[in-house]
């Protein structure tokens, strides 16, 4: 059935070619854990990847319920926590998940690193890599005040502050953070939403994009 | 047993989509069954909501009867107004909702001047009769549900909606 269905498109449109160009490519023996155990240390690119997918659907799941308004948004995860079925698990898989990304995502920069991978002709990758690195922190910082329980507004409090102590410009960055000059409140919390869901996600996914583009072309780089 | 051999790629595949499905059905299912909570949550039982309707003033003519009453929806908890048509009908107390059942806009009593003894609903002129029965050629489907009744001190008290008895 599946197959015949595989086979009606692919007659129409040449499908093969493309998902052969995705998923078919050779596995290095010095990357594959099979053949060096210690070859795990590949992985864990990988992970960060299975990781963010897992960060993006179970937030997509979380904004069923989630309201960002100073209002209802402490009411709102409470709610969807304590009152709606497995809402502690899909929250916990956000929640765990933000910091897992970061650590995966700091061992594989590691890895990187220490296997010299970012030298020529390399260095365009590492580049968005670290890219991708300040969109995952950006992610995590305005992840942290949706909640609007105390921990996050003291949290954001700080960050704001640390942010407003660059030189010359930190004023502005603190205002358009916060949204407002003194107050941080209701405009900073649809504010961080918006930057939360919308707009780093988009920044992330077209730098993921360049990101393993980069690695097709360029292959996996040799062993040490 | 059968005797189909089983290739080392064709037993890799399974085994890798197996292992790759639990792993997704396990990522997934939390999430799904978190999204479809509210199709399967119970829905609250109907209790008797008092209104300010003397019984004994009632007639045969509807009036309209609003009633407040506390709604929790979600996290959102807030006083909302419902509003019932109440005549009498004999000694019996009648109640009907205002919902029309076509797309369920409000219905009037004598809304319209040129049908004055019928409910009328503004949004596509669906009419009622005083008993709640659809006026055929209009565009609703059926009558007018009605509330469950109860009085208590000559005060009316509004229950739940029921699909309309008196037809």
């Amino acid at each position: 059935m599946l197959n015949k269905i595989y086979d009606w498109v692919d007659e129409r449109l040449d499908i093969t070619p493309i998902w052969r160009d995705i998923a078919d490519h050779e596995v290095p023996e010095h990357v594959n854990p099979a053949h060096h155990f210690s070859a795990f240390i590949y992985c864990f690119g990988g992970l960060t990847f299975f990781v963010t997918v897992i960060q993006i659907l179970s937030g997509m799941f979380l904004t069923m319920y989630y309201t960002p308004d100073i209002e209802n948004a402490w009411k709102s995860v409470y709610y969807l926590q304590n009152e709606v079925a497995f809402g502690e698990i899909v929250r916990g898989m956000h929640h765990w998940g933000a910091s897992l990304v970061i650590v995966m995502m700091f061992l594989h920069t590691l890895r990187v690193f220490f296997t010299g991978s970012y030298k020529k002709p390399r260095e365009l990758n590492w580049m968005v890599g670290v890219m991708i690195f300040i969109v995952m922190l950006g992610l995590g910082f305005t992840g942290y005040l949706l909640p609007w329980d105390m921990k996050a507004l003291f949290a954001t409090k700080v960050g704001i502050e640390i942010a407003a102590s660059v030189p010359f410009i930190g004023e502005w960055i603190k205002i358009l953070l916060a949204g407002d000059a003194t107050i941080l409140g209701a405009q900073t919390l649809t504010r961080f939403f918006a930057i939360h869901v919308f707009f780093l996600p988009a920044a992330l996914l077209g730098l993921l994009a360049a990101h393993f583009i980069m690695i097709r072309r360029q292959g996996i780089s040799g062993p040490l | 047993m059968s005797n189909t051999r089983v290739s080392r790629r064709q037993f890799l595949n399974y085994t890798l989509m197996g292992v790759g499905g639990f792993m997704a059905s396990g990522m997934l299912m939390p999430m799904i069954r978190f999204a479809v909570d509210p199709v399967l949550e119970g829905g609250a039982a109907g209790d008797f909501i008092p209104t300010s309707q003397k019984v004994s003033e009632l007639t045969e003519e509807p009036v309209r009867v609003d009633f407040t009453y506390d709604q929790v929806d979600g996290w959102y908890e807030s006083e909302v107004t419902g509003t019932a048509w109440v005549y009498k009908d004999g000694d019996k107390v009648i109640a009907l909702s205002p919902v029309c059942k076509h797309l369920g806009c409000t219905v009037n009593w004598a809304g319209d001047s040129a049908h004055p003894n019928q409910f009328f609903c503004p949004c596509h002129a669906g009419r009622y009769e005083k008993n709640g029965q659809n006026v055929a050629g209009t565009p609703p489907i059926g009558p007018l549900d009605e509330f469950d009744v109860k009085v208590e001190d000559d005060l009316l008290y509004l229950g739940a909606t029921k699909p309309n008895t008196l037809i």
